[in-house]
């Protein structure tokens, strides 16, 4: 890849590219918000760029850093063989303004990629002509990619059974334990890179969660925490 | 038994003036994949159509949060179930590009083979289907007994019909069987001759050709434009193949055409893939001549690859190292990357964030039939009805990757 991409973009948008890395042969721009739209109808028009295929869309979530939601473009040239990949950050804490100008009018496969960052992590695309939910239900409540959003959190349509509505006693009880499935109950990133935190563990340090440590204060889950998490779990197992 | 008599007026008989709704799916016996597409019906033509995917949604990137870089293997597996391999050969070279390894040559030529074989029961898959749908049964059973050939192959290597979970970050699970090669060379004879029979049946079936002709068309642009990849996208002409056009492992050196269709309809759609099978067998007999039968798969570095289950057993350097890799993870370097390689359905692309832990910050796949279901709406709106699903069977929607 060159990085002739980058300089005109640079000498096209100036202080509008906020950053720019070719790290692992990827060239990227960071580009402010406001000008999110105007430089993808650049790429797709000049002549000598000519990013006609759109790849990729997704949304990755830094929740210790402003703006908070960092959306990520990958485009390709079926003319030219050449691809960058455009970015621009978004969001307060609370997700607040995370908002960016669709771009479904200047490539057209844009549009479910565009559904699929709304869902899952809560951008809004202004001038999205049909801007739903698509892999989710429309009953679900948050947007799951979002870190803060909890793993183990389950929202079922219809409730989950009780041993009252059963009659018998049942073996287990949804929603199960809050690591089921999970590789070694794996602290989540709250805990993982919470320095502050004192009952945090070292970076890459695993431990089972334990069910009383679930009501402790500093723990995240607390606050998400469903009834059923606090349930005796027989089979807990601490590998720390 | 007494004759229904129904005395109506006429003009009641007639069908209302105004569009129909009509959902089809989200399970349909016409449709493999659950999907569900809903309708605005004028009589028999489409005036509307909705597809609402996410019935099989199971979370695969927030799931590759929670473990290491090695575990999401397994999830790939299940992303393109048709062929699990292409997914993992896919996902361990965007590990291996931020790490900045480079595998051994026989590893690259091995997971040349194996990736071929899996595109081959792909394509197999997906053309077999379609013709079934469409009231066919003979050619989809014998494409699936091909298929089932290339599975035995697989299942030798790995130990797994479908779900492998073969591919590690520096090399593969275990290096080719020493039969491999002549297992290799006896199947895709036989599977070209069913190949060959099926589109032989196929194709001189008046029926079959009506159906296909001339249906669902999309132009190159237009398929450009909704970012189509794969043999969807040759299909209409755009001979854009990430193995050609962005070489990686040893495709540069391997002699093979891409095939292209004129007008983009389901025909050339299914003939593209026909013709892909052959092209993957011309591949993979030129790797089976150029794998070296011995050397390392793995590539040496004690960062990524787990020692031998001896030494783990013997010492303690072993031991502690093992321990580190399985408990902690492979540590892979900070920084994000993009990584494509060409799936069984077109660009199968990852895109990684790595915050320097043996976890993964964030893992994006990139489906391939993601965007290609997205254009299905376009293709059957003022078709018949019953052009769906010679249509969108010729897309080979796989909902595992779709719905991620």
């Amino acid at each position: 890849m060159s990085k002739a991409v980058l300089e005109k973009l640079k000498s096209k948008f100036g202080a509008a590219v906020l950053e720019t890395h070719s790290d692992f042969g990827d060239d990227t721009a960071l580009v402010t918000s406001q000008s999110w739209k105007s430089v993808c109808e650049y790429l797709r028009d000049d002549a000598t760029l000519d990013f006609d295929m759109f790849i990729d869309m997704c949304a990755v979530d830094y929740p210790t850093r402003l703006p908070r939601m960092e959306v990520v473009l990958h485009l390709y040239s079926t003319t030219r063989r050449h691809r960058v990949r455009l970015k621009t950050r978004v969001g307060d804490e609370d997700m607040d303004g995370a908002e960016v100008d669709s771009v479904t009018s200047v490539w057209s496969g844009a549009n479910w990629f565009e559904r699929e960052v709304y869902d899952l992590s809560g951008v809004t695309f202004r001038g999205h002509p049909d801007l739903r939910r698509i892999l989710m239900y429309p009953e679900f409540q948050g947007h799951p990619l979002r870190k803060d959003y909890p793993a183990q959190k389950t929202q079922p349509l219809i409730e989950y059974r009780t041993e009252a509505d059963a009659g018998v006693p049942l073996e287990k009880q949804a929603p199960f334990r809050a690591d089921e499935g999970m590789s070694f109950g794996r602290m989540d990133w709250l805990h993982r890179n919470d320095e502050e935190n004192p009952t945090a563990l070292p970076k890459g340090v695993v431990r089972a969660i334990k069910p009383h440590e679930q009501n402790g204060n500093h723990d995240p889950r607390a606050e998400h925490a469903e009834p059923a998490q606090t349930l005796p779990t027989p089979n807990q197992k601490d590998v720390s | 038994m007494e004759p229904i008599d129904l005395e109506l007026e006429e003009g009641e008989l007639e069908l209302p003036a105004e569009p129909m709704h009509l959902n089809m799916g989200p399970s349909h016996p016409a449709m493999h994949g659950t999907v569900r597409i809903v309708l605005e019906l004028s009589g028999e033509t489409i005036v509307k159509a909705d597809v609402q995917i996410g019935y099989l949604h199971r979370g695969f990137e927030k799931m590759c949060e929670r473990g290491t870089w090695a575990q999401v293997f397994p999830y790939v597996d299940r992303l393109n179930y048709v062929s699990p391999m292409l997914n993992n050969v896919g996902y361990a070279l965007a590990v291996e590009k931020m790490c900045g390894i480079q595998v051994p040559d026989r590893c690259q030529w091995y997971r040349m083979a194996l990736g071929e074989l899996a595109r081959i029961s792909d394509h197999l898959t997906c053309t077999g289907a379609m013709a079934m749908e469409l009231g066919a049964f003979t050619p989809f059973l014998w494409f699936v007994k091909a298929r089932e050939m290339v599975w035995d192959i697989l299942e030798e290597e790995t130990g797994a019909r479908l779900t492998h979970s073969f591919g590690r970050i520096g090399g593969m699970a275990a290096p080719p069987t020493k039969d491999f090669k002549e297992l290799c060379h006896g199947a895709l004879k036989q599977i070209i001759h069913i190949v060959e029979e099926g589109e032989k049946m196929l194709l001189k079936n008046r029926i079959f050709i009506d159906r296909l002709e001339n249906v669902g068309i999309i132009s190159g642009k237009d398929a450009v434009a909704l970012s189509w990849t794969g043999p969807c996208l040759r299909a209409s002409g755009v001979a854009y193949d990430v193995r050609k056009a962005h070489p990686y492992l040893k495709y540069d050196e391997v002699d093979f055409e891409v095939p292209v269709g004129k007008v983009g309809d389901t025909m050339d759609r299914f003939l593209v893939r026909l013709e892909e099978i052959r092209q993957s067998k011309r591949i993979i007999e030129q790797v089976l001549e150029r794998m070296p039968d011995d050397g390392p798969v793995n590539v040496n570095d004690p960062r990524v690859i787990l020692p031998e289950k001896r030494d783990v057993y013997t010492t303690i350097e072993a031991t502690i190292q093992h321990f580190k890799l399985v408990m902690e993870g492979a540590k892979v370097p900070k920084g994000e990357c993009y990584s494509y390689t060409e799936g069984g359905n077109g660009e199968l692309g990852f895109y990684l964030v790595s915050d320097g832990s043996g976890t993964p910050y964030r893992v994006r796949i990139r489906p391939p039939c993601f965007p290609i279901t997205a254009g299905l709406s376009k293709l059957i709106t003022g078709n018949m009805l019953s052009d769906i699903v010679p249509t969108f069977g010729s897309l080979n929607m796989i909902g595992g990757e779709c719905d991620h």
